[in-house]
């Protein structure tokens, strides 16, 4: 018993401050690291009209296959299309996908394991279902879908959603699970509380931090996922440039002149490493007790 | 007779953003070898950072010594190289944990974790140390050590695993024994046990005891000589005897005078009043059911008929696993009874759906153990104590007003509604909880072991606050405690549990002058220090 309370006193200072966390987040350069990265990034892909950057799809066939020089920094593909144009154009596709990802899934995630977790007679139903979800290979559900429904932005961003979905919900779920036997669930129970005000209230606080988390990861994934089906072919439309399909489009060609594959390679590789360093920094910060197991 | 552990000015630094800059300061102590020496104070006071300034298990960069000597047998300790300190643990010293679950490998065998002791620390042969393994849980009283040395941490009992720990510590018959709080998670009838083993080997071995504990029980029980800390400084040491009948510093007076006595005061039988609540053959059993397979049953509570009248206090007395708690959930209806019914004011609400319930739900309500977890940390207090109101329809302005009054009734300033639990030490958030519970003016206050987390000095002040609102509000109070000393000074009646069943009732006097049942006899002679009367000790400013 005394032991419990010494742990909660340690822990609780910065708990849900937010001054505290920024105090915090400021000394980790994992962070610093990562949020830099990702404002270039973004800043890249909403300024790319203005960063001197050409026309997306004009063809230039005398031109194909530039290697990287000071007309043209990245260098061309087979069609002679500005691979730096390109690239820059491409960064906007990655990030929408990985934020749309991350919003839908947390979203819906936290909601539907926010029921599960409370209502002990839905959980059961619940997760078989998210058992028989996570049963499928992401990819596999992906290729399926857009089979079925046809190449667009969006069905290949709730292609990659629904994998996520079931992610979410067990960790959502698990953090509810503890929390649910709290005293002051309980009090709020015995003083008259209703069931949204007790999810929105007591407990969806408490999720807060391990979504934000789990949301950085997400996010990450979708991205390398969304390349990876672009590479495929079963992606966005090969019209648009996305990191994916550029480098789909070097394969054949990437002993000849590799700068086609590089460039968005190393984009993809840099973004998805900063993001993903970001969310180790948050985890450290926000929840210090996992961080501590890992 | 030489001192086994000398401890002299020795000082604990706390990192620079802790509330005082050394965990302990200045503090000198010594054990002699075959007596036993009681470190005792409240939660923070050091007692625990002593040992592990002995042990060399301050949790460092965070923890340093930072002045002083501490010596066993000669040698001195702060200076050792890591390879003589472990050496020297298990050999010379060895120490005894509060939690015997935690302080066990859960995925290892009994008698192989005693062993590996050996194993560690001399040259023995496996056929040696078996023996030796099985010659020391005999020592400890161990039932059946043959099958025990086979067992896993789990499968046995609270005691019989602080059993294994302190054999674990004697296997090499160490000069120094460090107890930290080795009885607090035990039941009172282990606890007795667990205190006779540690004093008769510390007689027949002339080991030097280093006991750590805040239960002034305890102390009379077992100690030789006591030394009082206070906020990191030692302010009295000296023979138990004398320290317990004439303590020279005021805040030993004021520790030893906190602790309730035994002998419960005369109080006037309430019985004219109605009734306000009843239980009628109310039973809970865990488990059973199962698809394919029947589940174990456990019958956590069998056949309890309580009533509480208005204006009384009735307490429910027991070990754990005696379903005291369970009692109070099946009323609080937190969990479904299983059979029998709950009367409230004469209205059946042991079975009412959750619709039918609500009505009822404010008319019970419940004060929890742990003050740290009883109040949303995201959530202020004010608007914590004016939720239940809110929710039975309650305007925010007269919410709000009745929480100014309510906080000014539990002597927080109202002023500090706006603030966090977390600003709160555990008696004022203890404080806070009855003030939420009042705010739903409920007929039936349940506070389940809401004082034993708590500090002596401050438990006397929530004890008396609690007593004082159930005079005021009318209110029939069910008090669950584990603790006798506790119980016989705030209960008008008590019932004492012993597994699932209500073993015997009776007015508090009654009950503790004349138990009837075996169980409520044993329990009583268990309970530590009974034949002193702490409270008689004046406490003088």
């Amino acid at each position: 018993m005394i032991t419990s309370i010494k742990s909660v006193e340690l822990t609780q200072p910065n708990a849900g401050r937010p001054d505290g966390v920024w105090r915090l987040l400021r000394g980790h350069t994992g962070v610093l690291f990562g949020l830099v990265l990702i404002a270039v990034m973004v800043g890249a892909a909403l300024l790319a009209p203005w960063l001197f950057t050409g026309e997306v799809t004009t063809m230039d066939p005398i031109n194909r296959l530039k290697a990287p020089s000071g007309d043209y920094w990245f260098g061309t593909d087979m069609y002679g299309r500005d691979l730096y144009t390109r690239t820059v154009y491409g960064a906007r596709i990655s990030l929408v996908v990985g934020l749309c990802v991350m919003g839908l899934s947390l979203t819906i995630g936290l909601f539907i394991g926010l029921l599960s977790g409370y209502l002990r007679l839905l959980d059961a139903v619940i997760m078989r279902i998210m058992d028989g979800l996570m049963a499928i290979p992401g990819i596999l559900l992906a290729i399926a879908m857009i089979a079925l429904a046809g190449a667009s932005l969006t069905t290949v961003v709730l292609a990659i959603t629904i994998p996520e979905i079931p992610r979410v919900v067990r960790l959502v779920r698990s953090v509810v699970l503890t929390i649910r036997e709290e005293p002051y669930v309980e009090a709020a129970l015995t003083a008259g509380t209703r069931l949204p005000k007790m999810l929105l209230r007591h407990i969806l606080p408490n999720t807060v931090a391990p979504l934000i988390v789990q949301g950085t990861y997400v996010c990450a994934s979708a991205i390398i996922t969304e390349a990876l089906l672009s590479f495929l072919g079963a992606g966005i439309p090969p019209e648009t440039p996305t990191w994916g399909n550029i480098m789909a489009e070097g394969r054949a060609l990437f002993q000849v002149s590799p700068w086609v594959i590089f460039f968005p390679g190393i984009c993809l590789a840099l973004t998805v490493l900063a993001i993903n360093v970001l969310g180790d920094g948050l985890r450290d910060t926000l929840d210090p007790r996992i961080a501590r197991r890992m | 007779m030489s001192a086994v552990l000398d401890i002299s000015g020795l000082s604990v630094r706390l990192p620079a953003n802790a509330d005082r800059p050394h965990a302990i300061e200045d503090v000198s102590l010594h054990v002699d070898a075959g007596e036993t020496l009681c470190v005792v104070g409240e939660s923070g006071s050091g007692k625990s950072v002593c040992a592990q300034a002995v042990m060399d298990l301050l949790p460092r960069p965070h923890l340093a010594p930072v002045a002083g000597n501490v010596t066993l047998l000669g040698e001195s300790l702060l200076d050792a190289t890591p390879k003589r300190l472990r050496a020297l643990r298990g050999e010379r010293m060895s120490m005894i944990f509060q939690e015997p679950m935690t302080a066990l490998n859960p995925v290892m065998r009994c008698g192989r974790q005693i062993e590996e002791v050996l194993a560690t620390h001399t040259e023995m042969t496996p056929a040696e140390r078996a023996a030796r393994v099985r010659e020391v849980m005999v020592a400890v009283n161990l039932p059946e050590p043959d099958k025990l040395i086979h067992a896993y941490p789990h499968q046995l009992s609270g005691g019989q695993r602080q059993r294994i720990m302190i054999a674990m510590a004697l296997v090499l018959e160490p000069a120094l024994l460090i107890a930290d709080e080795p009885t607090t998670a035990l039941d009172v009838t282990t606890q007795a046990q667990i205190l006779a083993l540690i004093k008769r080997i510390q007689v027949e071995r002339q080991t030097g005891v280093l006991f750590i504990t805040h239960d002034f029980g305890v102390v009379a029980e077992i100690a030789d000589r006591v030394a009082v800390m206070q906020n990191g400084n030692l302010v009295e040491t000296g023979e138990t005897r004398r320290v317990l009948i004439a303590p020279e510093h005021d805040y030993t007076r004021m520790l030893i005078a906190a602790v309730p006595s035994l002998e419960p005061p005369q109080r006037t039988l309430i019985t004219a009043s109605h009734v306000a609540l009843q239980t009628r053959s109310l039973a809970k059993v865990y488990g059973g059911g199962g698809l394919r397979r029947r589940r174990r049953e456990v019958h956590a509570a069998r056949d309890v008929d309580i009533e509480i009248h208005r204006g009384e206090t009735l307490g429910i007395v027991g070990e754990s696993g005696s379903g005291k708690s369970t009692v109070a959930r099946c009323i609080m209806r937190l969990v479904e009874p299983t059979a029998g019914e709950v009367l409230l004011h004469g209205e059946q609400i042991g079975h009412l759906s959750a619709r039918a319930l609500r009505p009822h739900r404010r008319r019970i309500q419940v004060i929890f153990q742990d003050p740290y977890r009883s109040l949303d940390p995201r959530q202020t207090v004010g608007s914590a104590i004016m939720e239940g109101p809110r929710n039975y329809g309650l305007s925010r302005e007269a919410a709000d007003a009745r929480t100014v009054d309510l906080l000014s009734l539990v002597s927080i300033d109202p002023a500090a509604r706006g603030r966090f639990p977390h600003q709160f030490s555990g008696g004022q958030r203890q404080r806070i909880c009855i003030a939420r519970a009042l705010a739903m003016e409920p007929e039936v206050l349940v506070a389940d072991e809401a004082v034993s987390a708590l500090d002596v000095s401050i438990q006397a002040q929530v004890l008396e606050l609690l007593d004082e609102v159930r005079e005021r509000f009318d209110l029939a109070l069910l008090f669950i405690t584990h603790d006798l000393r506790v119980a016989a000074q705030i209960c008008d009646r008590i019932a004492v549990m012993h597994l699932g069943k209500v073993v015997e009732t009776g007015p508090t006097a009654e009950v503790f002058a004349n138990p009837r049942d075996d169980y409520t006899k044993r329990l009583f002679e268990a309970a530590p220090g009974r034949g002193w009367q702490f409270g008689r000790i004046q406490s003088e400013a």
